[in-house]
């Protein structure tokens, strides 16, 4: 080698592999306009749908008249029920085992609810039609508070399932109970509390709210009659599961269905299940021979798709004085609308809500879940979390802080006490996952060191003293918490949807001049997997992740997937590229020993190149192995140099993190200003950490609307009372406090590349660390738990309850 | 999220757009900004049959002085309030409220016209001309007309104009050099109505106050303009009792609505935080 040879690292450099701050790749189209989403696709005869929704929570249909909608210009289908019923498709089934009602039938159950489908030759005469639709309704009594849902008396929601009292999950004990769930150990947490010094118990309520993607979600579908053949564009976050399913309702054999999830602006879980449109759809298409396109607004996504959370958790704590944990109890109350439509893997109705001990070492614990039937939308999604983790953070974030503040404590100092130690690890918990690994301590001692905690809590006495001396009107509150994440669903032997195992996949295909195309099951909504999972390759094999390119989406050409969710796409189909590349490299390796005439052992890697052992000018790069994959290849070896891996992760990843928050409550107001959000995440082998400040800058974001703001309303007879953007809080630039953010390294040891997956830790830790934070501003005065969301008024509300406007 | 069907109509002079109107009869609107009526047509909770859209007619837009009066032409934008030299000048109070109204986005199209004629509570103009109190020169098939501020609003989207009629101008007398002013906000985000919001204009005199008008937004069915509040003030040196009973009175002609931006007591309450907050803010810019 001469002077002019780059080393090692400097051609490790310019492959922009792991690690490196690489621009995302997407953005290029989209920050110029030219993503290419479902509602761009223009197809020639294409027809519009629009759907007639109920006025009503929950009515009796006395009648249905379509004529004069039929009769408007341009209108050439209107779809009920009655239409939909003798295909068997008035029904479909929810990812959770339940059924929902495409159109309804009988029965509304919720407001907003489809009713009938109009479809014309033009967007304005569909709205048109669907306005003209007659329904007659007969009001039926309401159910809206979860709390009495199960009263003896209480309506009766499902007819349908009038006399079903097995659930998919066990016995029914009511008729508006959907399951009961339970697990851990009950005798033993009932005797930790038994003989508990100290015991603090809470109702804990996390509020509806919902996902709400700027892009509401859409399709297209075509049906080609000729061939027999339906092709279905849409913003599906799970594409491969949808043509499965769109297979088993249409009975379409699965190989005569395309399904392409195009460019997606965002999905944060409202778009993993199906929708009444994309069937309304399908069956539009297929009766009218013509391409029909289905876009939702924001008034329907916010009241009729998949909301997330709504779960009501009386936790309790049992502690020694000094503060130990020694026992958790959880009784949940979850409130999942008029159908199940949870999507979670098949087996958990509750999620992975049994990460509810969070990061502390519990001896014991037991949780014990009510599914409910209410009249709202359908739903129960993860919105930006992993299944029902950001529920189980704010849990146990928010008891930890009782307890604290029963005991007289720092919280800071009570989770160092319980947090998990570095050498437990792989730690097994009272409710049964096995942490893969963390280095807790020290994460959260760094993030204290670096905000400065005791003097920020030594400001904020001197504060409360000068607030009660009258001197100011401004209280100061700071949060603090510690979070567990559980994502990367997930293991076969415990993971499935609708008996799909939840394993994830890559093809990875090198073309002769060694670029690259990659394929994978998964599909980005915003992730910037176009830029990371070619980083991932680009470091396995050596070749420039400019020269890959990344694809998703096409059921057509990508390897079957679950999809993107649960933050599972880098601990799944990341895995799966790295072993998909492995055996591309082992493959390269015999090609590389055939040309240099050594054994395979003979040579090693180094960044770009197998190199002979001793002797580092023989070598052969990946680009000459490519160039040689197609016409050097070792006699019986097979050319070409590609490879496919289907990923079953022998277990779930766990990222953690700290979070620090500090804020001040204007009590004559409500008004709240976040001074200061600190950010510390550790999740394990770090791709691309641009793309990972970006993500934590999003889900905290997200984070401090619902903490902040967000909430799914309804009124007594059940009108939802957020249903836009005025109401439903979606914070600007201007609201939104400026991010500071950190990490530890901890990687994953059962992971090819170490890698956890970052995408909802920040929601599932933010919204806690808001909450606990203006809980804090006011726990000086006497204030145990307040409820979120903190907006104004409520703020304003704790503060005069507290006599502070006296 | 999608109109019903109507017929656009663009005329180049009043004349030519009231006479429309006349033709047209009551399913027709004027559209001036659009940024209430279109939405509301978009929730086909207003489907007129035909808009009759004022932006073509150059006469409504202009920021002139008359006399000791400043006469803002309807059609004038909230952005072209804000680059006015005159009215930061002179009627500051107008940039300050302008700047709390929206964002840049809205405030490129939204009208000061359209802000003040519509009659919607929530409008942060409304109870900035009652405290100015301005008039609103108004042109309908039998002429034209002036109406003060402070008799214009009647209810909710009630105001009183005639059918038929479009408001042109608003003429504000220019308030006394050295005043003191102040329009305080309070709102969930950008973009939001207030919860509460209080206009203040006044004059100080060695240390007292030597006149003052109040106006009120989002508070009631109708801005107000809180005479009672202002003239208890009047006299005084802002001590705190006094200004606590001027709260008072405030809140005492307010009847909010309870909704998402909370329960009626809060917004009450808060109308008479803004107002003691605005009314600080004056005095500290009085001379």
């Amino acid at each position: 080698m001469n002077d002019m040879t780059p080393t090692s690292a400097e051609r490790a450099e310019k492959l922009e592999g792991m690690g490196c701050k690489r621009k995302r790749v997407e953005d290029v189209r989209f920050v110029q306009g030219r993503g290419n989403y479902v509602d761009d696709l223009k197809l020639p005869g294409m027809l519009y749908g629009d759907f007639t929704r109920s006025p009503y929570a929950h009515a009796r249909i006395k009648r249905i008249d379509t004529s004069k909608a039929k009769a408007v210009p341009g209108v050439l289908a209107v779809l009920t029920a009655a239409d939909l019923k003798p295909l068997g498709l008035h029904y479909m089934p929810t990812l959770a085992g339940d059924v929902q009602a495409v159109l309804a039938e009988e029965k509304v159950l919720f407001q907003n609810q489809e009713v009938a489908f109009v479809v014309a030759n033009e967007r304005y005469a569909a709205a048109d039609g669907a306005e003209l639709v007659e329904v007659e309704y007969e009001s039926l009594p309401v159910v809206i508070d979860p709390f009495r849902a199960m009263a003896p008396d209480a309506p009766v929601l499902r007819e349908d399932l009038a006399g079903k009292t097995e659930g998919v999950h066990g016995a029914r004990k009511h008729h508006n109970h959907v399951f009961n769930w339970q697990i851990g150990d009950r005798a033993a947490t009932d005797a930790a509390f038994n003989k508990a010094e100290v015991a603090i118990k809470e109702l804990i309520s996390y509020q509806r709210v919902h996902p709400c993607p700027l892009e509401t979600c859409q399709c297209v579908a075509s049906f080609d009659k000729i061939k027999g053949e339906l092709t279905l564009w849409g913003t599906f976050q799970a594409p491969h599961v949808i043509r499965t399913v769109a297979s088993l309702i249409s009975k379409i054999p699965e190989h005569k269905i395309h399904v392409i999830a195009p460019d997606i602006g965002g999905g944060f879980g409202n778009k993993v299940g199906a929708y009444s449109g994309y069937i309304c759809a399908i069956v539009a298409s297929i009766v009218t021979g013509r391409p029909v396109k289905w876009v939702e607004d924001r008034i329907e996504n916010l009241s009729a798709t998949a909301f997330a959370r709504d779960y009501h958790m009386t936790t309790e704590i049992a502690a020694t004085k000094d503060g130990k944990v020694t026992g958790l109890r959880v009784y949940t109350l979850a409130d999942h609308g008029a159908f199940d439509a949870c999507a979670d893997p098949s087996k958990w109705p509750a999620g992975f809500f049994n990460i509810v001990t969070g990061s502390y070492d519990f001896p014991t614990a037991h949780v014990e879940v009510d599914g409910i039937y209410t009249n709202k939308a359908p739903g129960g999604v993860a919105y930006r979390c992993s299944f029902r983790v950001t529920e189980a953070a704010y849990c146990i974030e928010r008891a930890m802080d009782i307890l604290a503040q029963k005991l007289g404590m720092d919280p800071a100092e009570l989770r160092m006490k319980n947090l998990i130690r570095r050498e437990q690890f792989p730690y097994t918990s009272a409710l049964g996952w096995e942490y893969d690994s963390g280095d807790y301590h020290t994460a959260l001692n760094k993030a204290m060191d670096t905000v400065g905690y005791k003097a920020l809590r030594d400001e904020q006495k001197t504060k409360q003293e000068a607030f009660r001396r009258g001197e100011t009107r401004d209280l100061m509150g700071i949060g603090v918490i510690f979070f567990t994440e559980i994502v990367g669903a997930g293991p076969s032997r415990n993971c499935d949807i609708l008996g799909i195992a939840m394993f994830d996949s890559a093809e990875i295909r090198i073309h002769p001049t060694g670029s690259v195309i990659a394929r994978l099951g998964t599909k980005s909504q915003g992730q910037g997997h176009e830029t990371t999972y070619a980083q991932i390759i680009a470091t396995e094999l050596g070749l420039k992740a400019d020269n890959i390119t990344v694809e998703e989406g096409n059921t057509d050409t990508a390897p079957y997937g679950l999809g993107t969710y649960g933050s599972r796409s880098t601990p799944v189909s990341g895995a799966a590229t790295a072993m998909a590349a492995r055996k591309i490299k082992a493959k390269a390796q015999m090609i590389a020993a055939h040309l240099l005439e050594v054994h395979d052992d003979d040579l090693e890697w180094d960044v770009d190149r197998f190199t002979v052992k001793g002797n580092p000018e023989r070598f052969k790069t990946m680009t000459e192995l490519a160039w040689a994959a197609y016409h050097g290849v070792p006699p019986g070896m097979e050319p070409g140099l590609e490879a496919v891996s289907y990923y079953d992760p022998p277990n779930m990843t766990y990222p953690f993190g700290a979070y620090i928050c500090v804020v001040d409550v204007d009590v004559d107001t409500g008004m709240t200003k976040i001074r200061r959000f600190y950010a510390l995440d550790d999740c394990g082998t770090r791709i691309n950490p641009m793309i990972i400040e970006g993500q934590i800058h999003g889900g905290l974001t997200e984070a401090f609307a619902i903490a902040m703001g967000q909430e799914i309303r309804y009124d007594e007879i059940g009108n939802v009372m957020t249903a836009s953007l005025m109401d439903y809080f979606l914070p600007t630039a201007v609201e939104t406090p400026h991010w500071e953010t950190d990490w530890t390294t901890t990687p994953s040891p059962h992971h090819p590349i170490g890698a956890k997956g970052v995408g909802e830790s920040p929601n599932v830790g933010g919204v806690p660390c808001f909450a606990n934070a203006v809980n804090d501003a006011f726990g000086f005065l006497g204030s145990t738990h307040i409820a979120m969301p903190h907006d104004q008024w409520r703020t304003w509300t704790v503060a005069e309850n507290l006599g502070l406007h006296a | 999220m999608i109109p019903g069907s109507f017929a656009y109509h663009r005329p180049s002079s009043v004349q030519e757009a009231v006479a429309l109107l006349a033709d047209l009869g009551t399913e027709a609107r004027a559209l001036a900004g659009g940024h209430s009526l279109i939405p509301m047509m978009k929730l086909r909770l207003a489907a007129p049959d035909n808009l009759v859209d004022l932006a073509g007619i150059k006469e409504l837009k202009s920021i002139r002085a008359d006399g000791g009066d400043i006469v803002i032409g309807a059609m004038t934008t909230q952005h072209e309030v804000l680059a006015s030299d005159l009215l930061t000048q002179k009627i500051p109070i107008l940039r300050e409220t302008a700047l709390q109204i929206a964002d840049p986005q809205v405030r490129y199209a939204g009208t000061l016209g359209g802000n003040v004629a519509n009659g919607d509570p929530g409008n942060d103009m409304p109870a900035v001309m009652l405290c100015l109190g301005a008039a609103y020169q108004v042109t309908g098939k039998s002429g034209e007309r002036r109406i003060a501020a402070r008799e214009f609003y009647q209810g909710a989207y009630f105001t009183a104009l005639e059918p038929g009629e479009i408001l042109t101008a608003i003429r504000i007398r220019v308030p006394a050099t050295g005043h003191g002013y102040g329009y305080e906000k309070l709102k969930r985000k950008i973009g939001d109505y207030a919860t509460a919001a209080a206009a203040v204009v006044l004059t100080m005199t060695g240390g007292t106050v030597a006149s003052c008008s109040i106006g009120l937004t989002n508070v009631a069915e109708t801005p107000l303009w809180a005479e009672a509040a202002a003239n208890i003030l009047v006299g005084s040196s802002l001590n705190a009792a006094t200004v606590k009973r001027a709260v008072a009175a405030a809140e005492a002609i307010t009847a909010p609505a309870t909704d998402s931006r909370g329960p009626a007591i809060y917004r009450t309450k808060m109308a008479g935080v803004m107002l003691a907050r605005a009314l600080a803010h004056a005095r500290s810019r009085a001379s």
